[in-house]
C-alpha cells in the first residue's frame, strides 16, 4: 500500500480552480433561470458542488491501485447500468439517459461510466509488458470502450458515446500506438464515415448538417446554434451583465443553464470573461497533467492523463458548439453546466488525480 | 495487486515497479500539452471572432429577436346618413396572423386544420408572399371565433406554433340584410392585383382597404393612420416591457346623404325583385337613397368569406354583386319620352299644336311600327302622348327630330356620359348618333332605326341612375346637378345649364302629371295630396345576358318608372327598374312608396318638429350583437 501523505500534499490549486469554475456556473444558472421554472437549479447545484466535494475526498481516500483492481467489477456493473437505463430511464428531450433515484432528483449512468472506463483502459494498458501496442490491443481497448459506446449511443446519446472515444484515443496514444495502426485506423474511419450516415438517428444527421449549414432551416434545427451564436455574439467584449443578457432572459437561447451554458456566460460576461473562463480551465487541465508527469506509475499517469483528455473533449465540444464550430451535441461543459450527475463524475475524477498525486511520494 | 508487479524486476526490492518508467510517456504529455494549448487557441479564437469581430451584427441580430413592432390597427370612420344615424360601424375582434420570422413549414398543415382553412390555399399563401421581406406578416383570418380563439390560445407560444400572433382589431358592421349593400361597399384584403396598380401603391400586404362603394371610393378619407406599439417580447412572443406607443389616429367618419328611411323603403319596395331604386334631391343632387337587388351581405365580405361562398356569388344568374343603380345599361323604353318632349318643343321640331292620329301603329322607312295600344289612341297631343305613352306620336317626333338632334338633347340631359357621381363603377350607357355607329359598327345610320330611339329602344341604353339625373334636371327647367353620395362642405355650382323654356318644361311636366293623376298609365299609382309627376316604360330585353336563361319569367320586359314631385321646384326625383317586371306601370307603385315615405317625413317633421318613428333601426346591427365579438 502507497503511502498515504497529508492534506497539505492535497492538490489545492486544482481543488480551488474547480470550485471557481463552478462557483462562476452556480452563479450563470442562478442568472439563466431567474423566472423560470428552473429557478431552484442554483442551489441545487450548489449542492450538487458540495457533493462533489466530498465524493472526491472519498475517491481521494481510497488508493487508486484498489480502484484499479476492482475495475472489472465496476465496468460489468457500468454495463448493467447502461442495459438497465433504457428499461426504466424517463424519456427527456426524446432519449432515455436517466434512471430516477427518487426525490425528483435523476442519474445518468453515462456519466460515470467515464471514470470506470478511465481506470479499465488505465489497468490495461499498465499490465502491458511493452511500450508498444499490438494490434491485438487495439482490438481489446476497441471492445471495452466499443461496448458501453453501442449502448450509450442507443440511448440516443451520440455526445456522451464520443467523450468515451476520447478516453480510448487517449490510451493508445499514451500506450504507444505503431504509426502504421494510427493511419490504418484512420484511413479506416474515413471509409466507415460514408457509412456510418446511415446508422445516425434522423435528429442527429439533422445536427450535423445544421453545423455544416445553420441557416438551411433557421427556426427549426438551426435555431439552437443561431441563437447561441448570436448569444455569444452580442456579448463583446464586456459582457451585458449579469441578468442582462436578453438572448438568456427572454429565453431565445435555448438550454441557457446546461448545454448552452457557456453560450449565456459570454453573453452575460464578454469575451473577458470567457477568457477567464477559458483560463480557469487550462490552469485546471495543466495541473492534471503535471499530476500525470508526477504519478508514480503507468497506471496512475494513464488515469490522469484520461481524465484529462475526456474533460478537453467536453470543453471543445461544448464550448466550440456554442459558437458554431462543433456540431450540436447534448454534452456539458464540465464544472459549469447544471447538472448533479455531470458534477459529481468531474469531481470523482478530480478525486482520481488527486489520489494519484498523494501517492506519488510512495515509499 | 498482482498486475503491478512487473514480471522482469530489476531488482528485488519490492516497490512502485513502474516508478521510472511511469516518464517513459514524457515526450507525448508534452505533445498533449501543445495539442492543449491548440484547442484553447481554437476556442479563443471562435469566441473572438464573434465577440470582437462581429459584436455589432450580432448585438443587431439580439435585438432584432426582442424588439417587436406591433401595430396597432386605426379604426376606420364611421358611415352615417344624413340625420347623423350610424349606417356603418366598427367592432373590436380579434385578428390572426402568420409571423413568417417563426415559420414552420411543417406547422401549416395542423394550423390550418385547426382554423377550418384549406391547407393547400394556405400554403399557396405562404409561396405567394416569399418575395416580400420576412417582417412582413400573414394574415390568416379576421374575426376569430370563439373556437378559433380557444384553438390559438392554446398553441401560442414556442411549445405550440410559435408563428401565431393575436392582433386586436377593428372590423366592419354593415346593416344586416344586404341593405345598401351595393352604396356601402366593403372593405377586404388588399390583392395582388391592386397591390400592383398605382392606385394602392402606399398600401401593404394585408391592409384592408375598401373594395366598392362608398367604402372604396371615399377609402383615404375612412382610413385612419395606423399606430405602433414597441414591445420586448420573449421567445414565446410574450410581451415582457412596453417600449413605447405610437397612438392609431381613426379614420375621419362620413356623413352621407342618403335617408335611411327613404332607403329602407326603397328596399323593402324591392323586396324579392331585380332591380335598382335611385332617389335625388334634384336641387342639390344628393342622393337620397340608392338600392340594387338582389343584394348581398357586406358582413361576410369583411373577413369571413371563403372561396366557395365568393365563387357562388360571382357565378349567380341574378350577378348580386352587380350594382344594378350604377352599371345597369338598358333601354329607358318610354321613360325616354319626356326627353323626346322636351327635345322636339325646344328645337322647335314641334309646337303646341302638333298631334298625331294614332291608329295603333304607322309605317316609317318601309316597316311597319306597332302602338303599344293595339286599338290606337286616337289623335293625341303631347300631354295626352305622355300621360298615355303613345309610341305613334313619338315615332313623328323622332322623325322630325332626327337622331342627332336626340342625341343632342339626350347627352344634354346627361345620358351617354357619367354623371360623375361619388362612387366607383358607374357606367356611360349608349346614346347613338350618326358619328355614334360609324365609330363603333363602321356602318352608316339608318333612318328607321331612329323610329324605334324615339320610343326609347334601339341601341340607346341608359342606367337607373342617368335617368333619375336626367328627369330631375329636366323637372329642374335644365339644371343638372352632380348626384353625390357625400354631404358636400359646400353647394357646387350645376354641372350643367341647359336653359330650357320654362313653359316648355312645364308642357312636359304636365304630361307627367296627367300619366300619374290624369288618366295616364301610372293613374294607380297616384298619392292622395301630392302632385306626383311620372312616366313609365317598359323595354323589351336588349343587353341582358339573362336572355341565357330557361326561366320563361326571366324573358319579360324590363319595367321602368321615373317619378317625381312635386311638379314645380321638385325636391325628389326617384328611377326604379325592375327586371322583368313586365310593364312600367307596375314600377310605378315603387317610386309611389319612396316619394309617400318622404313627403310622410317632411310632414311630421314641421307638424311634430321630430322625425317619425324610423323602420331603419331594424337594419342596423349595433356592436354588441357582431358575431365572434368578445
Amino acid at each position: 500500500m502507497a503511502a498515504y501523505r497529508s492534506i497539505r500534499n492535497f492538490d489545492w490549486v486544482l481543488v480551488l480552480v474547480a470550485v471557481f469554475i463552478a462557483a462562476l456556473g452556480i452563479l450563470q444558472i442562478y442568472s439563466a433561470t431567474i423566472d423560470t421554472a428552473w429557478r431552484s437549479a442554483w442551489w441545487k447545484q450548489a449542492v450538487f458542488l458540495a457533493a462533489g466535494l466530498a465524493v472526491m475526498w472519498i475517491t481521494t481516500r481510497i488508493d487508486y491501485h484498489t480502484l484499479l483492481g476492482q475495475a472489472p467489477m465496476l465496468y460489468v456493473a457500468s454495463l448493467g447500468l447502461l442495459v438497465l437505463t433504457p428499461l426504466v430511464g424517463s424519456f427527456v428531450w426524446g432519449s432515455k439517459r436517466w434512471i430516477p433515484v427518487g426525490f425528483g432528483f435523476k442519474f445518468q449512468p453515462s456519466e460515470f461510466v467515464k471514470l470506470v472506463l478511465v481506470l479499465l483502459i488505465a489497468r490495461y494498458l499498465a499490465e502491458l509488458k511493452s511500450d508498444r501496442l499490438e494490434l491485438r490491443d487495439l482490438w481489446k481497448l476497441g471492445l471495452m470502450a466499443g461496448v458501453p459506446c453501442a449502448l450509450v449511443a442507443a440511448q440516443p446519446d451520440l455526445g456522451t458515446a464520443l467523450t468515451y472515444g476520447s478516453i480510448v484515443m487517449a490510451g493508445v496514444f499514451f500506450g504507444g500506438i505503431r504509426w502504421q495502426h494510427a493511419l490504418m485506423l484512420g484511413v479506416t474511419a474515413a471509409l466507415l464515415l460514408p457509412a456510418g450516415w446511415f446508422v445516425l438517428k434522423d435528429y442527429q444527421k439533422a445536427r450535423l448538417e445544421t453545423f455544416l449549414d445553420p441557416m438551411k432551416d433557421p427556426t427549426g434545427k438551426g435555431y439552437q446554434v443561431i441563437q447561441s451564436k448570436i448569444a455569444v455574439g452580442a456579448g463583446g467584449i464586456w459582457g451585458r451583465g449579469v441578468a442582462r443578457g436578453s438572448q438568456t432572459q427572454l429565453r431565445f437561447l435555448p438550454v441557457a443553464h446546461t448545454d448552452f451554458i457557456v453560450s449565456a456566460f459570454a453573453e452575460e460576461h464578454g469575451f473577458v470573461g470567457i477568457l477567464v473562463v477559458f483560463g480557469l480551465y487550462f490552469l485546471l487541465l495543466m495541473q492534471i497533467v503535471q499530476n500525470a508527469q508526477a504519478a508514480p506509475d503507468r497506471a496512475g499517469m494513464f488515469i490522469c492523463m484520461g481524465i484529462c483528455s475526456v474533460l478537453l473533449f467536453h470543453l471543445l465540444v461544448n464550448a466550440g458548439m456554442a459558437v458554431g464550430r462543433m456540431p450540436v451535441t447534448g454534452i456539458p461543459l464540465p464544472l459549469m453546466s447544471y447538472g448533479g450527475s455531470s458534477m459529481l463524475s468531474v469531481f470523482m475524477m478530480l478525486g482520481l488525480v488527486n489520489n494519484v498525486r498523494l501517492r506519488r511520494f510512495a515509499a | 495487486m498482482r498486475y503491478l508487479r512487473a514480471e522482469r524486476e530489476p531488482d528485488s526490492t519490492p516497490g512502485p515497479l513502474f516508478r521510472d518508467e511511469a516518464k517513459f510517456a514524457a515526450g507525448k504529455i508534452a505533445a498533449f500539452q501543445y495539442l492543449v494549448v491548440a484547442v484553447f487557441v481554437f476556442l479563443a479564437l471562435g469566441y473572438w471572432d464573434l465577440q470582437v469581430l462581429n459584436e455589432e451584427f450580432y448585438s443587431e441580430k439580439a435585438q432584432q429577436n426582442q424588439i417587436k413592432s406591433l401595430p396597432i390597427l386605426a379604426p376606420r370612420g364611421k358611415i352615417l346618413d344624413r340625420d347623423n344615424r350610424v349606417i356603418v360601424d366598427n367592432h373590436e375582434s380579434y385578428r390572426l396572423i402568420l409571423s413568417r420570422e417563426n415559420l414552420r413549414a411543417s406547422h401549416l398543415r395542423p394550423i390550418a386544420l385547426g382554423l377550418n382553412l384549406d391547407p393547400a390555399e394556405l400554403e399557396a399563401k405562404v409561396r405567394r408572399y416569399s418575395k416580400q421581406p420576412t417582417y412582413f406578416a400573414i394574415p390568416l383570418k379576421e374575426e376569430l371565433n370563439a373556437d378559433e380563439l380557444a384553438f390559438v390560445e392554446a398553441y401560442l407560444g414556442s411549445n405550440g406554433f410559435p408563428e401565431l400572433e393575436l392582433i386586436k382589431s377593428q372590423y366592419r358592421i354593415y346593416p344586416k340584410g344586404g341593405l345598401a349593400a351595393h352604396l356601402l361597399g366593403y372593405v377586404s384584403e388588399i390583392s395582388d392585383a391592386e397591390l400592383n396598380s398605382p392606385d394602392w401603391a402606399h398600401h401593404n400586404p394585408g391592409d384592408l382597404i375598401g373594395k366598392t362603394g362608398v367604402e372604396r371610393y371615399y377609402n383615404e378619407h375612412l382610413t385612419g393612420i395606423d399606430g405602433q406599439r414597441q414591445v420586448r417580447v420573449d421567445n414565446r412572443m410574450n410581451t415582457r416591457e412596453v417600449l413605447g406607443i405610437k397612438d392609431a389616429t381613426p379614420g375621419r367618419d362620413l356623413q352621407l346623404t342618403i335617408d335611411l328611411d327613404l332607403q329602407v323603403v326603397a328596399e323593402l319596395a324591392m323586396e324579392n325583385r331585380r332591380g335598382a331604386v335611385v332617389a335625388l334631391d334634384p336641387r342639390t343632387g344628393e342622393v337620397l337613397a340608392l338600392v340594387s337587388h338582389p343584394s348581398y351581405d357586406p358582413n361576410r365580405f369583411s373577413s369571413r368569406i371563403t372561396a366557395g361562398e365568393y365563387a357562388a356569388l360571382l357565378q349567380d344568374p341574378y350577378r348580386p354583386l352587380f350594382n344594378r343603380a350604377l352599371q345597369a345599361q338598358l333601354a329607358p323604353g318610354s321613360t325616354f319620352k319626356p326627353i323626346m318632349a322636351l327635345a322636339g318643343l325646344e328645337s322647335g321640331a314641334i309646337d303646341d299644336d302638333f298631334t298625331v292620329h294614332c291608329t295603333g301603329g304607322a309605317t316609317w322607312y318601309g316597316r311597319y311600327f306597332k302602338c303599344h295600344r293595339r286599338g290606337g289612341h286616337g289623335t293625341v297631343n303631347l300631354k295626352t302622348a305622355i300621360a298615355q305613352s303613345c309610341d305613334v306620336f313619338f315615332y313623328a317626333v323622332g322623325n322630325r327630330l332626327g337622331i342627332d338632334t336626340i342625341a343632342h338633347y339626350a347627352e344634354l340631359m346627361g345620358f351617354g356620359n357619367k354623371t360623375g357621381i361619388d362612387l366607383p363603377g358607374e357606367k356611360e350607357g349608349v346614346v347613338p348618333s350618326t358619328r355614334w355607329k360609324i365609330r363603333t359598327q363602321r356602318e352608316k345610320w339608318y333612318a328607321g332605326e331612329t323610329i324605334s330611339v324615339a320610343i326609347g329602344q334601339g341601341a340607346l341604353t341608359v342606367t337607373p341612375l342617368q335617368l333619375a339625373h336626367a328627369v330631375g334636371g329636366l323637372a329642374m327647367g335644365g339644371v343638372f346637378l352632380r348626384p353625390h353620395v357625400v354631404r358636400l362642405e359646400k353647394p357646387e355650382p350645376p354641372l350643367r345649364n341647359a336653359g330650357f323654356s320654362p313653359e316648355n318644361v312645364r308642357k312636359v311636366v304636365d304630361g307627367m302629371c296627367a300619366a300619374v293623376n290624369g288618366w295616364g298609365t301610372a293613374s294607380a299609382s297616384r298619392i292622395p295630396g301630392i302632385e306626383m309627376c311620372g312616366k313609365t316604360g317598359t323595354s323589351q330585353l336588349a343587353s341582358n345576358d339573362l336572355l341565357r336563361l330557361k326561366n320563361s319569367a326571366d324573358w319579360h320586359d324590363n319595367a321602368w318608372f321615373v317619378g317625381f314631385a312635386p311638379p314645380e321646384k321638385p325636391e325628389i326625383v326617384v328611377s326604379v327598374l325592375w327586371e322583368n317586371g313586365e310593364h312600367g306601370d307596375m314600377a310605378a307603385p315603387i317610386v309611389r312608396d319612396v316619394i309617400k315615405a318622404y313627403f310622410d317625413k317632411k310632414q311630421r317633421l314641421e307638424r311634430l318638429g321630430r322625425p317619425p318613428a324610423s323602420l331603419a333601426s331594424a337594419w342596423l346591427r349595433t356592436p354588441g350583437s357582431a358575431e365572434g365579438a368578445r
